[in-house]
C-alpha cells in the first residue's frame, strides 16, 4: 500500500510538470493549429538558463535565502524564454500561416534543432547537477514520503494553472483567445487583432516551460541539452490525451500521464513476471497515445470534431 | 534537349550508365572516404524514396520511418551473425527483412487509418520511439536484441567465396569493398527508381493521389482508402526494410542508437526538402543532404584551425544548425520543396483572382 501511494506521489509530481509543459502546446494548437515541437526546448531553455543563474548567485555567495535564488534564476529564466518563443513564432511560423500543413511541422522541427545545437554549443554535452543548497526535509506519510519540494511543485504547477484558466475566463484577453480559437476570421472582424493573441499564447506558454525546466530540473537534481525533447513530446502526448485545444484537458492529460508512468513503471516489473522493467517507463506515454487516438481521438474532454485533416 | 528522337534517348541513357559505372572508379581517385560517401548517399535514396510513397504520394506524414529501416537491419544481423550463430546468405535475409518490414508498415498503418495530419505524425513517431525502446531492451531476459551494445561481426554481402567486402583486383583493376558495394546500391536503387515510377503512373499510384488530395472524395470515386494507405505504408516500410538489410550488411554492426528519431526527421526532410512526391526531387535531396553534411564536415575543421588557430565550434553541431535552418527556410522559402512535383507547382503558383488563403487557421 506504501508503494502504491509513493507511486502516486511521484506520479502527480511528475504530471503537474508535464501539465504546465501541456498547457503550452495545447494553447497554441487550439489557436493555430500548429504542433509547436519547439516547445519542449523552450522547458530545456528555462532549465538551463536558471541553473546558469543560480549556480552563478550560489558562487557569489551572497548568503541570500534559497527561493529567492530560486525565482532570482527564474526572472532570467521567464523573460528568456518568451522573448525566444515570441521571436520563433515571429520568424518561422508567422510566414507560413495559411501554409499547407505540413510546413509549420517542419519548420517546427528545424527550431527545435536549432535550439537543441545552440544550446549544445553555449551549455555544452554533458549533464548539468543541480546544486543542492535548497535542503529539502522529506516527511513521513502513512508509509510513503513526500519532501517539500515536490509539495511546492504541485502547489505551484497548481496556482499557475488556476492563474491561466482566471486569464483565458475572466479578461479581455481571455475572451479574445477564446474567440480567436473558435474563428480567427470573425474574430478578426470583431475587432481581434490576432497576431497578438498568437503572440500572448506563444508568451503564455514559454512562460509557463520556464517555470517547468526550473521545477524539473530541480526535482530530478540535473539539466542537459537534449531533456525538452522527451519531455515536450510527453507533454504533448498529455495534451492530446486531455483533449487537444482544451485547458482543462491539458492538466488532466498530465496529472493521468504523471500517474500512468509512475504506476506503469513501478508495477510493470509485478504484472509481467519481471520480463518487462522499469527501463519500458518512456513506452507508456507512446502507448497511451496511440490508444487514446485510436479509440477516442478527441481526447477525454476534447469535443468530437468531424474532420481532422 | 529534344529526347524524342529514340537514337539520342538511347545515347542519353549510354552515356548516363557509362558515367555512372565509371563513378567509384573516379571517386577512389580522390578518396575512399568519397566512395562510402556515394554508398551512404545511395541507402538514403532508397530510404528517401520508400518514404516519398507515404508522404509524397499517399500524403500520410510519417516520423517514425526509421523504424522500418531498423527492422530490415536488424532482421539481417540476426539472420547472418554469430549473434545466434545463423549464417543465412544475404538473398534469402534481405527479402525476410523486407517482408518482415512491410508487415511492421501494416501493423503501423492498421491502427492509424482514421488519423490525418500532424496526429498521424505524432502517433508514427511515438511509434518509432516504441520500436526503439524495445530494441535497446530486449536483451532480457531473453537476449534478442543485444541491447545497447548491438549486434557485432554481421555477415558481409557474399555469394560463394565472391565477397562484396574484400579488396580485391579483378581484369587489373584494383576494386575495394565499398566500390563492389556501390555497384549492388546502385543496381537496387535505379531498380527501385523504375518501380517508383512506374508505381506512381499505376492504378494505385494515382489511387493515392486521389487520397492524398481528398480522401472523402477518393472514396465516393470507388477507391478502396483503407487497402490502398495500407499499401502505401506496406510499401514504403519494405524500401526502409531492404535498405536497413544493406546497411546491416554494409557497416557490420547496427544498435539501437543508429535509430533514433533524428534519422527519421532527416529522411523526411530529404523527401520534403527534395520536393515531396516528385521522384527527381527525392533523389536530389537525398543526395543533397548526405553529402553536404561531409563536405561541412571536411571544410569547417580546417577552417576554423585557420582563423582561430583550434577546433572552437564542433562540427557535428554546425552540420546540425545548418540542417535546423536550412528547413526552416526552405520551408519559407520554397514551400514545396527545392524541385517540387508539377501538382505542388502549381498549387502554390499565386492564385489569380479573389480567392482568400483558404482557412487562416486550420
Amino acid at each position: 500500500m506504501d508503494a502504491l501511494l509513493q507511486q502516486i506521489i511521484n506520479g502527480v509530481t511528475l504530471g503537474s510538470v508535464y501539465a504546465l509543459v501541456a498547457l503550452g502546446y495545447t494553447m497554441v494548437y487550439g489557436i493555430i493549429g500548429l504542433i509547436n515541437f519547439a516547445h519542449g526546448e523552450l522547458v530545456m531553455v528555462g532549465a538551463l538558463t536558471a541553473l546558469t543563474v543560480i549556480a552563478a548567485l550560489l558562487k557569489a555567495s551572497l548568503g541570500l535565502p534559497p527561493a529567492l535564488v530560486m525565482l532570482a534564476g527564474l526572472l532570467v529564466a521567464i523573460p528568456l524564454c518568451v522573448l525566444l518563443a515570441v521571436g520563433m513564432e515571429r520568424i518561422a511560423y508567422r510566414p507560413l500561416r495559411g501554409a499547407p500543413r505540413l510546413a509549420p511541422l517542419i519548420t517546427a522541427i528545424g527550431v527545435s534543432i536549432i535550439l537543441q545545437n545552440l544550446a549544445m554549443m553555449i551549455w555544452g554535452r554533458s549533464y548539468f547537477s543541480f546544486p543542492s543548497f535548497l535542503n529539502v526535509t522529506t516527511y513521513e506519510f502513512a508509509g510513503a514520503s513526500i519532501t517539500d519540494l515536490q509539495m511546492f511543485i504541485v502547489l505551484l504547477a497548481a496556482a499557475l494553472m488556476v492563474g491561466l484558466l482566471w486569464i483565458v475566463k475572466r479578461t479581455r484577453l481571455g475572451l479574445a483567445m477564446r474567440a480567436t480559437s473558435q474563428n480567427i476570421a470573425v474574430a478578426g472582424l470583431m475587432g481581434v487583432d490576432a497576431n497578438r493573441i498568437i503572440v500572448a499564447a506563444f508568451a503564455i506558454g514559454a512562460a509557463l516551460a520556464a517555470v517547468a525546466g526550473l521545477m524539473v530540473s530541480s526535482y530530478y537534481g540535473i539539466a542537459h541539452y537534449y531533456m525538452g525533447f522527451m519531455l515536450g513530446l510527453k507533454a504533448f502526448t498529455a495534451a492530446v490525451l486531455g483533449g487537444i485545444g482544451h485547458l482543462g484537458g491539458a492538466m488532466l492529460g498530465g496529472l493521468l500521464l504523471g500517474l500512468i508512468e509512475a504506476l506503469g513503471a513501478g508495477y510493470i516489473g509485478d504484472f509481467t513476471g519481471g520480463v518487462f522493467g522499469s527501463n519500458y517507463q518512456d513506452v507508456f506515454a507512446f502507448f497511451v497515445l496511440i490508444a487514446v487516438l485510436m479509440f477516442r481521438p478527441s481526447g477525454l474532454l476534447g469535443e468530437k470534431s468531424a474532420d481532422r485533416a | 534537349m529534344n529526347l524524342s528522337n529514340p537514337k539520342l534517348k538511347w545515347l542519353g541513357f549510354a552515356l548516363i550508365a557509362i558515367a555512372l559505372c565509371a563513378m567509384p572508379f573516379a571517386l577512389a581517385a580522390v578518396g575512399q572516404t568519397w566512395v562510402r560517401v556515394i554508398n551512404l548517399a545511395l541507402l538514403y535514396v532508397m530510404l528517401a524514396l520508400g518514404l516519398n510513397i507515404v508522404v509524397g504520394f499517399a500524403g500520410l506524414l510519417d516520423l517514425g520511418y526509421i523504424a522500418f529501416y531498423a527492422v530490415g537491419a536488424y532482421a539481417y544481423a540476426l539472420l547472418s551473425s554469430p549473434h545466434f550463430g545463423i549464417h543465412w546468405p544475404f538473398w534469402v535475409t534481405l527479402p525476410i527483412g523486407f517482408v518482415v518490414a512491410a508487415c511492421f508498415g501494416a501493423l503501423l498503418g492498421a491502427p492509424t487509418l482514421k488519423l490525418r495530419g500532424d496526429y498521424l505524425a505524432i502517433v508514427t513517431l511515438g511509434f518509432g520511439e516504441i520500436i526503439r525502446i524495445f530494441m535497446n531492451n530486449l536483451n532480457a531476459p531473453v537476449n534478442i536484441t543485444n541491447g545497447p551494445q548491438g549486434i557485432n561481426l554481421i555477415d558481409p554481402l557474399r555469394i560463394g567465396d565472391f565477397s562484396f567486402a574484400k579488396n580485391e583486383i579483378i581484369a587489373g583493376l584494383s576494386v575495394t569493398g565499398p566500390m563492389k558495394i556501390y555497384y549492388v546500391l546502385m543496381g537496387l536503387t535505379l531498380a527501385i527508381i523504375v518501380l517508383n515510377f512506374r508505381l506512381q503512373d499505376s492504378r494505385i499510384g494515382r489511387a493515392w493521389e486521389a487520397i492524398r488530395e481528398d480522401e472523402i472524395a477518393a472514396r465516393s470515386v470507388g477507391i478502396n482508402t483503407r487497402n490502398m494507405k495500407l499499401l502505401a505504408f506496406a510499401m514504403g516500410a519494405s524500401f526502409g526494410g531492404l535498405s536497413g538489410g544493406l546497411f546491416a550488411s554494409m557497416q557490420g554492426f547496427i544498435s539501437p542508437e543508429s535509430f533514433g528519431l533524428l534519422e527519421s526527421i532527416m529522411v523526411l526532410s530529404m523527401v520534403v526538402l527534395g520536393g515531396m512526391g516528385n521522384i527527381y526531387g527525392v533523389i536530389l535531396g537525398a543526395v543533397l543532404l548526405t553529402g553536404l553534411p561531409e563536405v561541412i564536415r571536411f571544410t569547417v575543421v580546417p577552417a576554423q584551425q585557420v582563423l582561430f588557430g583550434k577546433v572552437l565550434v564542433d562540427p557535428e553541431a554546425i552540420r546540425m544548425l545548418a540542417f535546423g535552418l536550412a528547413l526552416v527556410l526552405v520551408m519559407i522559402l520554397r514551400p514545396g520543396g527545392i524541385w517540387p512535383s508539377a501538382v505542388r507547382r502549381r498549387e502554390l503558383a499565386p492564385r489569380k483572382g479573389g480567392v482568400a488563403a483558404e482557412g487562416v487557421a486550420r
